[in-house]
């Protein structure tokens, strides 16, 4: 690739970032579902469902329950990059951007780098919501911010997966119905909000080994160091792996469906 | 060759069947065509014919089964790039974005086309005033009617000043007004030299439009030639009338059939009849007030008229244009 052909695929990227941008910050809906929706979690589980739930890490269930919001809310902003990109498949506007002798990789990385920055305000939110309602980090700035930096590799991850499902099934309603349903036992069943020796033995067997408990462990062991429930990095390593895994996987896979959305 | 801006030969596509009776499904069975330099054609069909499949084939979006197609010389498989580069597409979908104001439409595909940031926004701006835009231009594309949003896509599609154009439907869904507006902006931009690929189900808008038609049916040319040419081909004058009692068109088709020289056809909604009676003409005309005043028909709108385009779609293809599930129940 020249010099020349990488400055336009860049130039194309920014310009289809800015679109989705522009079109998220104008839509209200959108901006509820960014910043409303995850503060109503974070006090929803901090104060409901809190005091019923003992853990063993400094500062109580708060300190628990916050990186878990955010592995949980990474990994539901990528409902709306599956949906938007159903639409524009479903609507032409992706086959109209492929009639321009645009480079190929715009559309998907615009898309990426518009749902990443968004993700990043998201996370941000939870984080200074946390902090009003007793949330603390225990593990210094580095770690606060390993704890957002992996929240949102992995966040992109998810991203990957959830272009793949728009532009496979190109249907708003059928991305409502079907595209995102494996989002719930995922983030769910796992360390989020409770811990996992609660849960019974077969229900245990999955949430220990899915990707979204490592990752969660890691978010905690990073905002809070070395606890009786998050106690070593083993989950970081792991989590990169799973990550690393899920992109190798599912953007190439984006990538076809993009190129057949004809 | 070097006139023709757009080259087809023997293009087909076949689609893989959906479904438990997966059949492939034949869009296109071989169609040629060729498109000179700076002017017009209408394809013209009804929907599923194929239009859509050949647009979509000729602007890189698909990939033929066999048969090659070339635009301002460029192979549309082999050098997609170059051919996108020289083209422009507009129709029934929108690359408009809602929650941008049309200004900013425009800005945006001029960016993507590489005009950089002040060369999008001049050219925006020469757009909006040449498709008489400006004062909808600062308003959200969403609040924009119909007829609005395709004159924007349309401008959006010439941002980068294609040699090609393709109008894949312009007008499907419009309102009358819309719809001759639209036809003016069309008209003026092909003054200006472009080449035009515009696909129809109208039959007046390939007549108001094309310099030259092709007719399409079930994936094949079943005609081609100027407008008087294909109206040539059936010559004869129509007698057509309008029976307002629906109960009564049966036994007005009767009574009229004698006089035709096919049996007549039937818009069963109006209740339009229309008896092709070749060239006797104004004899016909006679002979039909008397055999309806006969059989006790009411009739109104009674009038003689030269072929029109419809016409000649119904003698190529046995069934009206717009009519392609109940073709077999046109005539009662």
């Amino acid at each position: 690739m020249s010099e020349q052909s990488l400055r336009w695929a860049g130039n194309d990227a920014w310009v289809i970032t800015w679109r989705n941008l522009t079109v998220w910050r104008r839509v209200p809906a959108y901006l509820v579902f960014t910043v409303v929706q995850p503060t109503i979690f974070t006090l929803l589980f901090r104060y409901v469902f809190g005091g019923a739930i003992p853990v063993a890490v400094p500062g109580g269930y708060v300190n628990y329950l916050l990186p878990g919001v955010i592995g949980q809310t990474a990994a539901f902003a990528t409902m709306a990059t599956a949906i938007s990109l159903a639409i524009e498949a479903q609507k032409g506007v992706i086959d109209r951007l492929r009639v321009m002798p645009i480079a190929r990789s715009a559309v998907l990385l615009g898309r990426l780098l518009a749902d990443g920055f968004r993700m990043l305000v998201t996370l941000l939110v939870i984080v200074a919501v946390g902090y009003a309602v007793g949330f603390r980090f225990h593990n210094g700035v580095g770690g606060a911010l390993g704890m957002i930096a992996l929240a949102e590799a992995f966040g992109l991850a998810l991203c990957c997966v959830s272009m793949f499902i728009g532009l496979a099934l190109r249907q708003e309603e059928a991305v409502q119905a079907f595209g995102l349903i494996w989002l719930f036992p995922l983030t769910f069943v796992s360390s989020a909000f409770v811990p996992l020796a609660s849960m019974p033995g077969w229900l245990q067997a999955f949430a220990v080994n899915q990707p979204v408990t490592h990752v969660i462990n890691a978010l905690r062991w990073m905002a809070l160091g070395d606890t009786p429930l998050s106690h070593n990095g083993d989950n970081l390593w792991l989590s990169i792996v799973w990550i690393v895994g899920i992109i190798a996987v599912f953007l190439p896979l984006a990538v076809r469906a993009y190129r057949r959305v004809s | 060759m070097s006139e023709a801006a757009i080259v087809v030969e023997g293009l087909t596509k076949t689609f893989a069947g959906r479904g438990r009776d997966a059949r492939p499904v034949e869009a296109l069975r071989g169609i040629d065509l060729s498109v000179r330099r700076g002017t017009v054609l209408g394809v013209l069909g009804p929907n599923g014919a194929g239009k859509t499949t050949a647009v979509r084939i000729l602007t890189t979006l698909l990939q033929p089964t066999a048969g090659r197609a070339t635009v301002e010389g460029h192979d549309v498989v082999r050098d997609a790039a170059a051919v996108r580069s020289v083209i422009g597409l507009a129709g029934q979908s929108t690359a408009i974005v809602d929650e941008l104001s049309g200004r900013e439409n425009l800005e945006m595909v001029g960016r993507l086309h590489h005009l950089g940031k002040p060369g999008a926004a001049a050219r925006a701006g020469e757009l909006l005033e040449q498709f008489d835009l400006v004062d909808a231009g600062e308003r959200m594309a969403k609040t924009y009617s119909g007829g609005l949003l395709r004159r924007l896509d349309l401008a959006a599609s010439l941002v980068a000043h294609p040699a090609v154009l393709f109008l894949d439907e312009p007008t499907t869904g419009l309102d009358p007004r819309s719809r001759l507006a639209m036809w003016d902006v069309i008209r003026n931009l092909v003054a200006g030299g472009t080449t035009l690929l515009l696909t129809t189900q109208y039959l007046d808008e390939a007549d108001e439009l094309a310099d030259e038609i092709v007719v399409i049916d079930r994936g094949q040319v079943i005609a081609a030639g100027t407008s008087e040419e294909l109206k040539g081909r059936i010559g004869g004058d129509v007698v057509e009338f309008v029976v307002p009692d629906g109960s009564r068109i049966a036994a007005a088709v009767d009574a009229v059939e004698p006089l035709g020289e096919s049996r007549p056809t039937v818009e069963s909604d109006s209740g339009l009849v229309s008896v092709r009676v070749g060239a006797r003409g104004s004899e016909a005309l006679v002979e039909t007030v008397r055999r309806l005043d006969a059989a006790g028909i009411s009739s109104v709108g009674l009038a003689l008229r030269r072929p029109s385009l419809d016409d000649v779609f119904l003698a190529l293809t046995g069934h009206a244009a717009d009519d392609t599930s109940d073709s077999e129940g046109v005539s009662p």
